[in-house]
């Protein structure tokens, strides 16, 4: 049995500790978040955060995570009631096809909540281990400045 | 008189001393440039060969900075120094420089007004480069892109904040000793050796340093350390256990993976990727000259999987439930069973047997690469914890930084799981504190 | 995630099961004809009603379209899919419009094989073309079909009827639900060619950026794609594939895979293999295991990369003249004043969707129902019936979002294994996901291809001659029998893909846009079919645009700079249509053009075209800095104009062209699959990179042209070209080397300069 703390709650889980955290989360706890986009940590559809740090569920075993703070984008916000960087992506209409979204609000919520005022360039680089196919990067780009502009980290 | 004599001779001596001293600690100004020189096309295009055979680029770019506009900080034991600006910007970097100058700090470690660069620019290896090496890349640093860009200031450690006393650095350490061509050896190989000790200058990373961070010469090549990386001994590489050939050294050289071995990562990578721009045959010279060095210390081990004729199934065997033999008599079952688990969810995806990589590619399994055979775990674990960087303009080699996601204890047991299948005979000690010392030493990364 | 009951309604699919499917699958599409029709043909879908706006020639009847339960719910469908265009929110916005409700009371149902139209593919731009136009004329005929049912009701002129909220109000208080009204009135019957006009002013959906209806959930976790579909008993499955192809499965151990934990079950047939497990990482494990185990034969070898457009020069195929129109009277003397000769090429690319292919399936009571994100439902269900030998009412294809595919990706492939391993164990749901190696290998690329230019222009900068020849393998390699499934490529009884026939123009292929829209005096264009494909190929964003816009404004600039004419002046002098002298100038204006931005490496390029010449308009101006020494390329600024008729969602068409500028970018710069003679290197994303955040353009600025009451022409793919072509004037023009390669910037490029 494995124990995960995801978004503030423990979950004991019958799963092996080699199981990726990715699966353990889509699979165990039905959470639709983090994705699958290619499992060698290369895209990062897959990024939760972990101790305040953004990592690649994807190749992250459960059980080196037991007992460690694990926040998936479930955790910000709900459609109904939306985080706030959440609502920068709506009202910027950031997404196409939005497979890459939830990987990506993860990545940016982790530079929010560490980086008071960041520059375009330290934006850029910190969102580079997240691919867009469909090119919705200046959307991204501009949701997560609006969230950063509102001061609340969320 | 003797009194008299003893002070004047106290006073001459005192002042041959300091004028001993002035002389050695001081070089002249040359005259700037009134106007940018116009350069060769030929002379520029070969210098920018050279300059990637210098790795200028390397030191004098900093990441998401302008192209050699300097500002990289190199953490040395005496202080922080930030690299120079080396594009031909007249006001902040050496466009104004003259051609004279341009070859005296090459040689001497002089700047053009006179005052005395650290070593930690290798000049005492540029100076074996030849006249017309040294012009030719003075012609491509003139045809560069200008940026108007001034280093921070230096954060030497006293004394050495004070650069005339470098003078006395380079009466230790500064030779003039171009080298002369070895009739009994082929072109290629003198070309190597050229290459090599010259602007290669792979010695100032591959050699121990001395406390006062000169080159052991008794030493020469038989390895190093730089920013937390081992730079393994460059000796006896022909005739080690699990040798390398002509083939996989310039695979490894020119930033790919070699068979057996592995390939660059952590400092080695950017090198790589210069010396992947030059033409093979510069590479082939610098490996055959390389693999022509003798040296005694026969890594890995016999026991090492790299050692055995037959490669040896990837650690992945273990996720079909098979054994693999030797691993865990070595380490105690419940490490053992942990690193298995976390190779099996973190590395196999890529480092497993039937992963693409492996199958497709042909690249080595973890148990007979140079980080796991090598008798420091310090490779291995830096590979962890920073990954190796994806190129954005062409295939490369890339792994994922596992810093974030597993602590010093996960890393530790990985790395003693990786160690029993590659040299199950001599496993590594005290991981856990070398993991937690790495993780910690030169935070800046 | 709603699952609609499996019961399919045979009386709404009468006209299909006129044999008219069925038959499709024995023949060559479109039966003796060279060309298909266009990309989205659907291959038996017949033209019932030829006058009718849209999709409704195909599927006329009304109640195809839209229906009123008692409760007074309105479902819309359609047969086209959501792609992640944002299309399915514009569709619902036509809809709405036309019935004049507000969008949150309709029930909008994407295409399913059991309930909705058969409109083909969602591809080619032709989603507003097709089903937009559709519903625009459907919504429209049924309010009124409603009205005047309320009318003889209540015996009052239909014209003083109003509506809000779906009901009908009479001007003495009485008011009746559209379902009400619906009750004198049969909607099973065929649209008519007019419908009610509503002029554009009086939009007040179309023409808004309504907010997508899917963001939301997508943003905070929601069951959005069937990625995320959880089905009660679900097994999960994976696919072990061959190292390349031609490789023959010699052996696996199938022992000890089966004893791996999980209750796992090896599918095996031929040298198909999957491994079908409960859990989704134990069957990851098990297929790891496969992929370790398996032994193949040595398979095909691979073209050698260097010559590869020398290859398709060599290779058979078939010449399709394209374009063959002299001069009606000779020109001027001096009409070859100006002239260029020239090769342009392309690599393979790749679709790379960011989430793998994935599909559901489950064989149960005798029915196979299969969620896909392909983007054709019903060629998709023909495929997979012949592929098992099942009765077509016997498989439904339900679509499901996946991520962006932007072309013939993975898509049917994984359906196709998903029902092969449903077959295997009939009664339980199963899951395939591809894993990122097996959709980078395996999913149909984009054809590599060879364009030849001979232009000229004379002394006054007017357009002669313009000849091409191009090279290409098939850009349509479309579901038209289960041999276009790869999976059946591996069974024991292979099934051979159907011949590979090109797009006829206007739509075209490979030669899609390799008609200027200028005026030419004369024009001789032909293109070489390649029908031995050393890569399997298929329909990728653009199709041949990419390559052939990038060749034609190539030539503009080159003659433009013979002439000694500005290259923005040079066009205009050689085009006519109005609305494209329209973007052109706007796009003009706003960048500034011919202003250049001072430093080092510095340049800026233009581009113009019009999709297939009969789409969307697009020009585009670009600023670009390229650091001579490291080959490094900065996009500064981009300025563009589109003009795609009828704008229905100004936010969602910017949307669309901001990423595919940003998509064109990646392609032109960076992009080519990598392989030698052992196979394909680029198995994944660290052998193919793409752009990723440090290389975006800094400034990106959309200029709409609307033409309200104007058709809609589609937006998905008009940008691609264009940004192709600006990027390689600007880098011809910082550089001053005219670049004839495609992609334009990988490392080392700067070293030709």
């Amino acid at each position: 049995m494995i124990t995960l703390n995801v978004n503030g709650t423990d979950h004991s889980l019958d799963i092996d500790p080699d199981m990726p955290l990715l699966y353990a989360l889509r699979n165990h706890l039905q959470l639709n978040g983090a994705k699958y986009g290619c499992g060698l940590g290369q895209c990062g559809a897959c990024t939760v955060i972990v101790e305040g740090k953004p990592v690649f569920s994807c190749v992250l075993p459960s059980g080196a995570v037991a007992g460690r703070a694990v926040k998936t984008v479930e955790g910000l916000g709900s459609a109904d009631k939306p985080g706030v960087l959440q609502q920068a992506f709506i009202d910027n209409q950031a997404a196409q096809c939005g497979y890459c979204i939830a990987g990506m609000i993860m990545r940016a919520q982790a530079l929010i909540d560490t980086v008071a005022a960041p520059t375009d360039e330290q934006i850029r680089t910190h969102m580079a281990p997240n691919l867009c196919r469909c090119g919705t990067h200046l959307r991204i780009f501009a949701a997560i400045k609006a969230a950063l502009a509102t001061g609340v980290k969320g | 008189m003797k009194r008299v004599t003893l002070y004047r001779a106290a006073s001459l001596i005192v002042v041959a001393g300091l004028t001993f001293c002035a002389a050695m600690m001081w070089r002249p100004s040359i005259d700037p440039l009134a106007q940018a020189p116009t350069m060769d096309d030929a002379s520029v295009r070969r210098g920018a060969r050279v300059a990637e055979q210098g790795d200028c680029a390397v030191c004098h770019t900093r990441p998401g900075g302008a192209y050699m506009a300097g500002g990289l900080p190199l953490v040395t034991p005496f202080g922080t120094l930030y690299t120079t600006n080396i594009t031909p910007d007249r006001d902040t970097g050496i466009g104004n420089w003259p051609p004279e100058a341009f070859a005296r700090a090459m040689r001497h470690g002089v700047s053009r007004d006179g005052h005395f660069l650290y070593p930690a620019f290798p000049y005492v290896h540029y100076s074996r480069m030849s006249d017309a090496d040294i012009s030719d890349v003075y012609a491509y640093l003139m045809s560069v892109d200008p940026v108007p860009a001034r280093a921070p200031d230096n954060h030497m450690m006293f004394p050495m904040n004070f650069r005339p006393l470098v003078s006395f650095w380079n009466l230790l350490f500064l030779r003039d000793d171009r080298l002369a061509d070895l009739p009994d050896r082929s072109p290629q190989w003198n070309r190597g050796r050229y290459l090599v000790e010259g602007a290669g200058h792979c010695s100032s990373c591959h050699t121990p340093l001395n406390f006062i961070g000169g080159e052991k010469n008794s030493e020469h090549l038989s390895g190093g350390q730089v920013d937390g990386w081992n730079a393994p001994a460059l000796t006896g590489m022909a005739r080690r256990n699990n040798p390398w050939s002509t083939e996989q050294l310039v695979t490894y050289l020119r930033a790919g993976v070699a068979g057996h071995h592995g390939a660059g990562a952590g400092p080695m990578l950017p090198v790589s990727l210069s010396l992947a721009q030059l033409p093979e045959t510069d590479v082939q010279a610098i490996a055959e000259y390389i693999l022509s060095l003798d040296g005694d210390t026969p890594t890995p081990a016999p026991d090492c999987a790299a050692t055995r004729t037959a490669a040896i199934p990837a650690p992945s065997a273990a996720t079909t439930g098979t054994e693999t033999p030797g691993a865990a008599s070595t380490s105690a079952a419940p490490a053992f069973a942990q690193g298995e688990a976390l190779f099996a969810g973190a590395c196999a995806g890529c480092h497993g047997g039937g992963a693409p990589m492996r199958t497709i590619d042909g690249r080595p399994g973890l148990s007979v690469v140079s980080a796991a055979t090598a008798s420091d775990p310090r490779n291995l674990i830096k590979t962890i914890l920073e990954g190796i960087p994806m190129s954005a303009r062409a295939p490369s080699h890339y792994m994922p930084p596992f810093a974030d996601s597993l602590d010093d204890a996960h890393i530790a047991a990985l790395a003693g799981y990786l160690r029993s299948h590659a040299c199950a005979a001599t496993p590594w000690p005290d991981l856990l504190e070398t993991v937690h010392t790495l993780r910690h030493e030169g935070q800046s990364k | 995630m709603k699952r609609r009951d499996a019961g399919i309604d045979q009386g709404r699919r009468a006209f299909l099961i006129n044999g008219a499917l069925v038959v499709g699958f024995a023949m060559v599409p479109g039966a003796g004809r060279a060309f298909a029709d266009t990309e989205v043909d659907t291959l038996g879908t017949q033209v019932l009603a030829p006058d009718l706006p849209g999709s409704l020639r195909t599927n006329p009847f009304l109640d195809a379209w839209i229906r009123i339960d008692e409760q007074n719910v309105i479902t819309v469908y359609t047969g086209k899919v959501e792609l992640g265009t944002g299309v399915k929110t514009a569709l619902l916005q036509v809809a709405a419009e036309r019935l004049e409700v507000e969008p949150h009371l309709i029930v909008f149902m994407t295409a399913d094989t059991a309930l909705t139209p058969n409109e083909g593919y969602t591809a080619g731009s032709h989603t507003m073309f097709d089903s937009g136009t559709a519903l625009f004329n459907a919504a429209a005929q049924v309010r009124q079909l409603l009205l005047e049912s309320a009318a003889r009701q209540w015996r009052t002129p239909v014209e003083q009827l109003g509506t809000q909220d779906a009901v009908i109000q009479c001007p003495d208080g009485k008011s009746m639900t559209y379902a009400q009204a619906l009750a004198g009135v049969e909607l099973h019957r065929y649209a008519s060619a007019q419908s009610p006009i509503m002029a554009p002013e009086r939009f007040t959906r179309i023409g808004q950026s309504l907010p997508r209806i899917d963001i939301p959930a997508k943003v905070s976790g929601g069951a959005s794609y069937v990625q995320d579909m959880r089905l009660p008993g679900m097994l999960h499955a994976r696919v072990i594939r061959p190292p390349r192809r031609g490789c023959q499965l010699e052996g696996i151990d199938q022992a000890a895979i089966e004893n791996m934990p999980g209750h796992v079950t090896l599918v095996r047939n031929g040298s198909y293999l999957a491994v079908v497990a409960e859990d989704e990482w134990q069957a990851i494990k098990a297929m790891r295991s496969g992929y370790e185990l398996a032994r193949w034969s040595q398979g095909d070898p691979l073209p050698d990369a260097a010559n590869i457009h020398q290859l398709l020069t060599q290779l058979p195929a078939k010449r399709y003249p394209i374009r063959n129109t002299v001069a009606s009277s000779p020109g001027p003397a001096d009409s070859s004043a100006h002239s260029w000769k020239a090769t342009l090429t392309k690599q393979y690319l790749m679709h790379g969707s960011i989430g793998p292919s994935c599909s559901l399936a489950w064989f149960n009571e005798g029915t196979l129902t299969v969620w896909t994100h392909t983007q054709g439902v019903y060629p998709l269900r023909a495929g997979i019936a012949e592929l098992l030998g099942l009765p077509l009412e016997k498989v439904r294809c339900v679509h499901v979002e996946g991520s962006g595919c932007y072309g013939h990706n993975g898509a049917d492939d994984a359906a196709a294994d998903a029902a092969l391993i449903a077959m295997a164990v009939p009664g339980k749901p199963v899951r395939v996901q591809w894993m990122r190696e097996q959709e980078h290998l395996w999913e149909p690329y984009s054809s590599a291809m060879r364009v030849e230019l001979d232009v000229t222009a004379d002394a006054a900068g007017h357009l002669g001659r313009w000849n091409t020849e191009l090279w290409t393998t098939p850009h349509n390699e479309r579901i038209v029998n289960a041999g276009r499934l790869l999976p059946a490529w591996l069974l024991a009884q292979p099934v051979a893909p159907a011949p590979s026939i090109p797009i006829a123009q206007p739509e075209g292929d490979g030669d899609r846009n390799v008609i200027p829209l200028y005026d030419v005096a004369n024009s001789r264009i032909n293109m070489t079919f390649v029908t031995q494909m050393p890569f399997r190929t298929s329909a990728m964003r653009s199709l041949g645009a990419h390559v052939n816009v990038f060749g034609i404004e190539s030539a503009m600039d080159e003659l433009a700079a013979q002439a000694g004419i500005d290259p923005v002046e040079f066009r205009l002098r050689n085009i006519s249509d109005p609305r494209a002298r329209a973007v052109i100038e706007q796009v003009a204006k706003a960048f500034g053009w011919p202003a250049r931005a001072g430093g080092p490496g510095s340049g800026i390029g233009f581009a113009f075209a019009r999709y297939k010449n009969i789409m969307g308009y697009c020009a585009i101006a670009v600023q670009v800095h390229v650091q001579r020494q490291t080959g490094e390329v900065v996009i500064d600024r981009v300025v563009t104009a589109v003009d795609v008729g009828q704008v229905v969602s100004p936010d969602g068409l910017r949307n669309q062209v901001e990423g595919g500028i940003i998509q064109s970018a990646s392609w032109t710069l960076y992009e080519q699959v990598d392989y030698d003679p052992a196979g394909v290197r680029s198995y994944d994303w660290s052998g193919y990179p793409i752009l990723r955040f440090p290389a975006l353009p800094l400034d990106v600025e959309v200029h709409v042209l609307d033409q309200p009451g104007q058709p809609f022409l589609g937006a998905a793919e008009i940008v691609q070209g264009p940004m192709a072509a600006a990027l390689g004037n600007a880098l011809s023009n910082a550089t001053g080397k005219r670049l004839l390669s495609l992609p334009l910037a990988r490392s080392g490029w700067h070293r030709s300069l």
